[in-house]
């Protein structure tokens, strides 16, 4: 019997020739990464005081100040103030802060490599599946337990692979592909699983987009969100000076087990919008009209990379946003900043009546920068749509592509970006 | 031996991270954050809870976020334990990382709003002493049974800590 992904991954990480699916193993952590909001603050500092305050290995681990940066309050400084404080004390020297969401900045300074466990104090963590790395969200308890001991044990999950063949049409973007799989396989419907996903879509794809899909594993339950390394993925990797020498591309063999397989073709595939107040109430953005919008959002780790920005751009170069609506632009880090800068996207963003904020967690999770009051509605490039999330509980949230809400911005309503090429 | 036994409180599919413990709040003390539990779909949750009552879910609950500060604000309400069809995953792991069992149970949802419930967590049982009925719940394997025995994981591993420096 052939092994997936996941399973080879494990088996490495726990020292043995070969696990399968529900072992639960004691596993060796490559990357133990924490952010602001629930990183040495919650738990962990208090915990690691009483019982042995210092980290395993730490090199391994990465901390990422990106949640209250730059902070709103007293209470949000001091929050970022200790987590700077206490990176310094434990001696770790891979601290990053102001510079963008932490999943992004972990792909960015070469954490995430083929074969690896990484394992994160927020649930978005599965993005590093994109590098054919087994990431995933933790608790800070557990991030405790893993900073004394560099160890922690995992179920090893089943796996679901999800098949895309063909070529995405004109304004359809890998958004809508994560959006169409999440609304298939339903909010819960990967619980404790990985997600493989595979097809000549996804290879088609850059790294860009891979990591928007990946990261939305966790909305299906996922404990993973899996891809195949590539050539594509180490030139990536390379370029952002990784050290691959314990990286280990692994593929599923062809008689693996799986739970299910899904096949899924992208050329049929329309926008998609999810809709309140839950991530798999997903429907064609044909279906939704004079659905107002008062504010758009582009940013975050799921939908403010360079491709992002720039896609967004090739709507809104030369327009204007509708009057009274605002169009808020975070790139996902200082570097995608630079870039789409140094092309001009930035600017013609601006030109079209956006604000472009630093590239911060902030809006996305709704602790600053711009959240939404009673009765106001959100078109966002974001992750997740739940009740109250960026604001007030009698707002509403609808996450599409970053052409939908470049779209939506200038139509005022939700709008199919297809109608602005 | 852990002994459970409390009144439910009874909720419905997906209650997410964002519901149990909204982001806007998180910058505060557990203390002051968990009075905002539940809020968007329960309002008084803070006011009506009571020491030992047990959470009785539908399905998924506590799916979206890795925030321990879910379980944290339930724990500190008084919450002894959550009962749901399954979980998602990290907060299931969160809560026994924190010390607050959780256990699985397929008729999770014939379980009324006030009913007095008694869960075994060792025979898998779950008795509905107001309705008398019993349902079948999840066991939990060995080792995590020894996180919550201990009270969850910072207390498993101080003791580990102190045996081993004592050795």
């Amino acid at each position: 019997m052939g092994k997936t992904m996941s399973e080879k991954i494990i088996a490495r990480a726990a020292g043995v020739d070969s696990v399968s699916a529900d072992d639960i193993v004691w596993v060796n952590v490559d990357r133990a990464m924490m952010d602001d909001i629930l990183g040495p603050r919650v738990q962990i500092a208090d915990g690691m005081k009483e019982i042995h305050d210092k980290v395993w290995d730490p090199e391994k681990v990465v901390i990422i100040s990106d949640h209250y940066t730059p902070p709103a309050s007293e209470k949000q400084a001091e929050i970022v103030n200790f987590t700077r404080k206490w990176a310094a004390a434990h001696g770790i020297d891979k601290y990053y802060e102001f510079q963008g969401p932490c999943h992004q900045i972990m792909a960015e300074t070469g954490n995430v490599i083929p074969g690896s466990i990484v394992l994160g104090t927020d649930s978005h963590t599965c993005m590093g599946g994109a590098f054919g790395a087994f990431a995933s969200g933790i608790g800070s308890t557990e991030m405790m337990g893993i900073l004394i001991t560099g160890k922690t044990w995992l179920r090893v999950p089943r796996t679901i692979k999800v098949r895309w063949e063909g070529i995405l049409g004109e304004g359809v973007m890998a958004k809508d592909v994560s959006l169409y799989t999440i609304g298939s396989i339903g909010h819960a419907g990967a619980t404790y699983m990985t997600v493989e996903y595979t097809g000549d879509t996804i290879w088609n794809m850059s790294l860009d987009e891979r990591m928007c899909i990946s990261n939305m594993a966790v909305e299906m339950g996922a404990k993973a969100g899996l891809m195949e390394a590539d050539e594509k993925t180490i030139d990536f990797l390379k370029a952002h000076d990784a050290d691959l020498t314990n990286m280990m591309a692994v593929t599923s063999d062809r008689d693996a087990s799986f739970y299910t397989v899904k096949e899924y073709a992208a050329d049929r595939l329309e926008p998609m919008v999810a809709c309140p107040h839950a991530v798999d109430n997903v429907h064609p953005v044909s279906e939704l009209t004079n659905q107002k919008v008062d504010q758009a959002y582009l940013g975050s780790c799921t939908g403010g990379r360079y491709n992002d920005l720039k896609a967004a751009s090739r709507i809104l170069k030369g327009k204007k946003i509708h009057k009274g609506v605002r169009l808020l632009v975070s790139p996902a880090s200082t570097e995608v900043w630079k870039r789409a800068d140094k092309d001009g996207i930035l600017a013609d963003l601006v030109e079209s009546g956006a604000t472009v904020l630093g590239p911060t967690c902030g809006v996305c999770v709704g602790v600053h920068s711009g959240l939404i009051a009673g009765g106001e509605t959100c078109i966002s490039s974001s992750n997740r749509n739940f009740i109250g999330r960026m604001g007030s509980k009698q707002g509403n949230i609808y996450l599409g592509s970053p052409m939908t809400v470049a779209a939506s911005a200038l139509q005022g309503q939700i709008a199919d970006p297809r109608d602005y090429l | 031996m852990i002994d459970i036994k409390g009144k439910a409180l009874k909720f419905g599919d997906n209650i997410n991270t964002d519901i149990i413990s909204p982001p806007q709040y998180m910058e505060m003390g557990i203390e002051e954050a968990s009075i905002h539990a539940m809020e968007a779909v329960d309002k008084d949750f803070a006011k009506r809870v009571k020491k030992g009552d047990i959470i009785a879910a539908g399905k998924n609950f506590g799916s979206g976020s890795s925030r321990e500060t879910s379980p944290l604000a339930l724990k500190y309400l008084g919450v002894s334990a959550v009962v749901s069809v399954f979980f998602a995953r990290i907060f299931y792991r969160n809560c026994i990382n924190v010390g607050l069992p959780v256990v699985e149970c397929e008729e999770a949802e014939k379980i009324g709003e006030g009913d007095n419930i008694e869960i075994d967590i060792e025979e898998g049982t779950i008795n509905n002493i107001t309705k008398q009925e019993t349902y079948k719940c999840s066991k939990l394997p060995p080792h995590i049974m020894k996180i919550l025995e201990s009270g969850g994981l910072r207390n498993m591993l101080m003791q580990e800590y102190k045996e081993n420096n004592n050795e």
